[in-house]
């Protein structure tokens, strides 16, 4: 058998997983795994300039292939700086092995120089943790990693290994498992097919039905079977902030998103609806605003692979415990085979209600701004966005006004092309989000939409674009100020800008990007909006930065009322409500 | 209402910060705890009480359960069970509270397992509320010092938590 070092070991276990790239930075306690980086060539490593992008880099391949995202760091400060990236990567429940040095075995618990208790800290943001403790179990270690982060409801998984384990003189039996099994994590394989069968009762015989889609039918590679559902039903499809691209977006049985932001066609629907049928959702507060005033009619079937999630906030009539593809799967064969159909009058009657609601208030349809302003309106940025890429690009979103305007007016027709930090809500994800996604998809249009606030966050990261000649194309909807947190401060501080503004002390987009040896463009006129669009998405190979100046005083609608109100409830613009 | 809850887990460290972690990130309260490993070392048996309505219970089994340490848990409380806290309670015993204090020992069937001229170590088994009466039968003025294990739990009958 072969015999390899610790840090061989591991770079050699994570190239017969399948990795293809990781993203990290060296420091201290990582060296002799990095010395074992440069030995070989299966593994590719991508340099960042922050461990945080090192992990939203990661969680943006992750969300645009489905495969793991792998993360390096050092110990201390680069395993603490890894951490925002691992709770936003937890939140959204994306599959992730983050490792990090740690320092000497025999130096833990001394408070070594770099010393932090990486396993410790990053507990409640983990699926699971390891502390590897001996050369032997390193291969192991890896592919229970590998296994728990990406099956049932994936999440990120914490490898941390001290620098003795991957010294350099030590060698070690090589043999990579097959597969690992683990007595105490066996995550459900199929649904219960009692419950499908009870489910599917209550479909057929629904009048006014919603399939409400989360982020789970992305992870869980199910859109095909929900599309395919939803139109034998013919029933109307709402997605989740995550679960965009899970239905195709242009489609006419879609709702839009629903929620806080939600259109009013799918808000109202919902609170109308008398079977809601939630698929890889976790009813987030963003979705349900008053949990008891939720959908006062309606029956809820709930199908996730996670327990935990059912029932959580609001009951579900049908539990559904299991993968969301095979469940549909065999819900797909059963309506099939049901003689039976939803009551065509009913649902063509509550179509014809949804149409009312669409035609009167549908954003996509009127858009819900003013289009000859003197000032451009953030969501025609988008707009022109979206004909500028023809819908088909990956658009990374970092998080505010600009990350709500894309989920309601870029329409996404295929899953895993709208990558943002939607539980955790993290500025800064964006960029580094998208350098994850142009590596995984080198010939890709990969879109940054971001604000002047949110890009600072990670701003560094564009020098990792100059080392490894990523075209991303950065939409930077600039409205001077944090958008929105000024628009709260409008709606219930009476207009009180509290540290939201910048004071003229923005730096000159444009000629950072030179500086990077990228490009900067800036629009400040509508006209030149689709013409500066089409040059910057023309530059094939070029890192392009567009500062576009927007209205500051615009505001996202529509917006639920809160507190206290119901789906329905939802202001249409600053004077109007529903 | 209280619960207790019974889970065999990976006897491995880190297991119990998980699971003791999972109760203050979620807002859940552990009243009493114990853990030992079993007859199988790769095993220990975590028993708690909280208290909690039918949902947050629901809720922090799922948790408990998604664990990757947490092998197989157990509500006690669902069904019948027995339910046993071991205490050994320093009691002051001079002059005429010496024979008190050990009467009152033997109707609560404790022992008292260490004497000084002035003090009486004692130990009691027994359910909670039955710790709690022997507070109040010997006076709580004599009472010098107290450690209890917490309670520990199996349920009746043929019933068996083992994987």
């Amino acid at each position: 058998m072969e015999k390899l070092s610790g840090g061989d070991i591991l770079i050699r276990s994570l190239a017969d997983e399948g990795v293809e790239c990781l993203f990290g930075y060296p420091g201290g306690a990582a060296l002799h795994i990095y010395d074992a980086i440069f030995r070989q060539q299966r593994v590719k490593h991508i340099l960042v300039r922050h461990e945080q992008a090192a992990t939203h880099a990661a969680d943006g391949y992750a969300r645009s292939t489905g495969r793991t995202g792998v993360v390096l760091v050092t110990s201390g400060p680069g395993a603490t700086n890894a951490i925002t990236g691992i709770a936003t990567a937890y939140m959204d429940s994306i599959p992730m092995v983050v490792i990090s040095g740690q320092v000497a075995s025999e130096r833990i618990g001394e408070d070594a120089f770099q010393e932090t208790d990486m396993v410790g800290i990053s507990r409640p943001i983990v699926k699971h943790s390891f502390l590897v403790k001996d050369q032997r179990d390193i291969a192991e270690t890896v592919k229970k990693a590998f296994y728990i982060a990406s099956t049932g409801r994936p999440g990120p998984v914490v490898i941390d290994i001290p620098k003795d384990i991957t010294n350099p003189v030590d060698k070690f039996d090589y043999a990579y498992p097959d597969k690992v099994k683990l007595r105490s994590y066996t995550p459900a394989l199929r649904g219960h097919t009692g419950q499908i069968k009870k489910a599917v009762q209550l479909l057929l015989t629904a009048r006014r039905p919603v399939i409400y889609a989360g982020g789970g039918v992305v992870q869980g590679n199910a859109s095909p079977q929900l599309t395919e559902l939803a139109k034998m039903l013919n029933f109307p499809v709402t997605n989740t902030l995550m679960g965009l691209g899970a239905y195709p977006g242009t489609d006419r049985q879609f709702l839009g998103m629903l929620g806080m932001h939600g259109m009013v066609e799918a808000n109202t629907a919902m609170h109308h609806a008398d079977v809601i049928l939630a698929v890889g959702a976790r009813f987030d507060d963003r979705v349900t605003n008053t949990p008891n005033k939720f959908c006062p009619s309606a029956k809820i079937i709930h199908i996730d692979i996670d327990p935990a999630s059912i029932s959580k906030t609001v009951p579900a009539d049908v539990p559904i415990v299991g993968p969301v593809d095979t469940v549909l799967d065999e819900m797909l064969e059963l309506v099939k085979a049901a003689k039976e159909r939803p009551d065509r009058k009913a649902i063509d009657s509550w179509w014809k209600e949804i149409e009312e609601w669409r035609s009167r208030h549908g954003i996509i349809l009127n858009p819900n701004y003013d289009v000859d302003s003197d000032m451009m309106k953030p969501q025609e940025v988008v707009r022109a966005l979206f004909e500028a890429t023809g819908g088909d690009a990956y658009v990374c979103s970092d998080v505010g006004q600009h990350q709500m305007f894309s989920a309601q007016y870029y329409q996404f027709d295929k899953p895993r092309r709208w990558i943002n930090s939607g539980g955790l809500g993290t500025m800064g994800f964006g960029l580094p989000a998208a350098m994850g996604v142009q590596i995984a998809h080198r010939d890709a249009v990969v879109a940054c939409v971001t604000g002047e606030g949110s890009i600072q966050m990670c701003i560094q990261e564009l020098s990792t674009c100059t080392q490894y000649s990523l075209p991303i194309k950065i939409i930077c909807i600039n409205n001077q100020a944090l958008g929105m947190v000024k628009q709260w401060q409008d709606m219930q501080y009476d207009s009180r800008y509290s540290e939201s503004l910048y004071e003229d002390s923005l730096p000159d987009f444009v000629k950072l990007m030179e500086a990077y040896g990228h490009v900067g463009m800036r629009v400040t006129k509508r006209s030149e909006l689709k013409a500066k669009l089409a040059e910057c998405f023309a530059m094939k190979d070029k890192c392009v930065f567009m500062d576009i100046y927007v209205d500051p005083k615009e505001h996202v609608y529509p917006m639920q009322v809160a507190p206290n109100g119901s789906m329905r409830d939802m202001w249409l613009s600053k004077t109007e409500r529903t | 209402m209280k619960r207790i809850i019974s889970l065999l887990m990976e006897n491995e460290p880190g297991a119990l910060s998980r699971v003791i972690g999972l109760f203050s990130q979620r807002g859940y309260n552990i009243e009493t705890l114990t853990v030992a490993p079993t007859e199988d070392s790769t095993l220990s048996r975590l028993t708690l009480t909280t208290m909690g309505d039918d949902h947050k219970i629901e809720q922090i089994t799922k948790h408990l359960n998604r664990l990757v340490d947490v092998v197989k848990l157990v509500d006690l409380t669902e069904g019948s069970h027995i339910e046993r806290e071991l205490m050994m309670i320093k009691v002051r015993a001079t002059g005429s509270q010496r024979a008190e204090v050990k009467r009152c020992v033997d109707i609560f069937r404790g022992s008292i397992i260490d004497v000084t001229a002035s003090v009486y170590t004692i130990q009691i088994t027994g359910p909670t509320d039955k710790l709690n009466a022997f507070f109040q039968a010997v006076g709580e003025a004599s009472i010098l010092e107290v450690v209890r294990s917490g309670v520990t739990g199996i349920a009746r009958g043929e019933k068996v938590l083992s994987l």
